[in-house]
């Protein structure tokens, strides 16, 4: 799956804890801009891990601060 | 890089404590309006497992971890002053040096047989045990699956250690089921579970879960540090009771709840397992426990063996606490009660410190817990019960947390 069909899929994901509707780019923080707390991160990191079939330790979770980090990351996990 | 400053040139102080800012400011708010300190409490004496002056008041005790009421068994205490007579106050020394004496065989000897297993490793505290146990064995390379709500000394081990920490939502088998299916066959896999979660006192469906992670290939660790003494019909635990102790690979526990003095261990059947004592560093870097303590540990244990009298009269307790509590109207943690921990759940931090404070006023002790110590980030009034609270304190508490609830506006009028 090429990077931006993996965004799509990715930006569709994100929507139900989108809670303020913060547009979202490849610079979205994810606790700065989008407020996220450690329960929505591990929901919000469930769906993405069942959508792609993949798994994000929390070790490659703190490496993710942005939203175009989480794509690169979804795509390289993708293999 | 950065040119080295001359003599009388300094640069800009940081403060290393400004992060630490918003809490301070939220204890500031709290104790502004003239609340007691939750986190502040002194005994200044203990009458017994149960009772103890709190502040200048009498007090029950039902937020201590003093589940099977062993630290005035005068059996316990004899074991302790005598070790202190033969053996003196302290080893001054690492298990693998200087400090092992023949106390910390026995109270090794003591958790084998209480177990049934081959091995046993003790600890200074519970938290070593965690954080020891899961940084050593769970590598580079190696996963550990583990439910989101456990200990803080299970995630500190996870942070330690160089596995890949793969968390799940609490108790939900398909969730850790999809986890353990998507990691690499070939890696080491570590699954981390508790018997029973101290925060809300549910226990986990271990025979399921267990069954899924051998079916992947995965060793299982139990933290049964809430269980220990009272669950199970020899008190070995929530796998004892569901009858899958011999799954686990690996049980952690602790001696300061039911044992009643402090200290952790591990213990396993693993063939290998006693390299653990030079691997392990939580182990091998700290001073042994002194001989009063593992004495005093010991016998402990040994009497827990045959305190089946004892774990009928806890369930007891923790029956008529959950149903009492809940027919004045307050919302428990979970709907059955589980443990010996029975969570009231409070709507704010504000109404939980208050409903704490007029608790105490009542002559009442329980455990304010606040996030990022709990789930959901709720605010929690944590009650634990004692085999040896009688039917009439259980009543009495009952009784009090009725008048605290409504002079706080807690429960209806």
């Amino acid at each position: 799956m090429d990077r931006e069909e993996t965004s799509a899929r990715i930006a569709a994901l994100i929507e139900p804890f989108n809670k303020k509707d913060v547009a979202i780019t490849d610079q979205t923080r994810f606790t700065d801009d989008l407020e996220f707390d450690s329960l929505t991160v591990m929901d919000f990191v469930a769906a993405i891990e069942d959508e792609f079939d993949i798994i994000i330790s929390m070790n490659q979770q703190a490496e993710i601060e942005t939203y175009g980090q989480l794509v690169d990351a979804v795509v390289k996990l993708q293999g | 890089m950065t040119d080295m400053l001359s003599e009388n040139e300094t640069a800009a102080h940081v403060d290393l404590f400004s992060k630490f800012d918003p809490l301070i400011e939220m204890r500031r708010n709290l104790l502004s309006t003239g609340q007691e300190d939750p986190f502040g409490l002194v005994m200044e004496r203990v009458i017994s497992p149960t009772v103890a002056v709190c502040n200048g008041r009498e007090t029950i005790l039902l937020g201590t971890y003093n589940y099977m009421g062993m630290t005035f068994d005068p059996d316990v205490i004899a074991a302790g002053k005598q070790a202190l007579d033969d053996f003196g106050s302290g080893t001054t020394g690492s298990r693998v040096l200087n400090g092992t004496y023949a106390g910390h065989k026995a109270v090794e000897q003591a958790l084998c047989d209480f177990y049934g297993m081959d091995h046993a490793m003790v600890f200074s505290t519970g938290y070593q045990a965690n954080l020891g146990i899961i940084s050593t064995i769970a590598g580079k390379g190696d996963y550990i699956v583990l439910d989101i709500d456990s200990h803080a000394s299970i995630w500190d081990g996870c942070k330690m250690g160089d596995a890949e920490v793969v968390p799940f939502k609490h108790n939900d088998i398909e969730a850790m089921e999809k986890r353990l299916r998507r990691i690499p066959a070939e890696a080491g896999k570590l699954v981390i579970l508790e018997g029973v979660y101290s925060m809300l006192g549910d226990i986990a469906p271990l025979k399921e879960m267990i069954a899924v992670a051998k079916k992947y290939g995965a060793m299982v660790l139990v933290d049964e540090a809430h269980s220990m003494g009272f669950i199970g019909p020899k008190g070995r635990g929530v796998a004892e009771d569901q009858d899958c102790l011999d799954e686990v690979d690996f049980v952690i526990g602790t001696f300061s709840k039911s044992v009643g003095t402090v200290g952790g261990f591990c213990v396993s059947n693993h063939p290998k397992f006693e390299i653990m004592r030079l691997v392990c560093r939580p182990y091998v870097f700290t001073a042994s426990l002194p001989p009063s303590v593992v004495a005093t540990a010991t016998t402990s244990i040994r009497k827990l063996m045959h305190a089946g009298d004892k774990r009928a009269h806890l369930w007891e307790n923790s029956k008529t606490l959950h149903k009492g509590l809940k027919d004045a109207g307050f919302q428990i943690g979970t709907d059955e009660p589980q443990s010996a921990i029975i969570a009231v759940i409070m709507p704010d931090l504000e109404k939980g410190a208050a409903m704490w404070e007029a608790l105490l006023h009542e002559g009442l002790y329980v455990n304010l817990a606040r996030p990022p110590a709990t789930p959901a980030n709720m605010t929690l009034l944590r009650c634990s019960l004692c085999a040896e609270h009688s039917a009439e304190q259980v009543q009495q508490i009952i009784g009090m947390f009725t008048r605290a609830g409504k002079a706080t506006g807690i429960l209806g009028a």
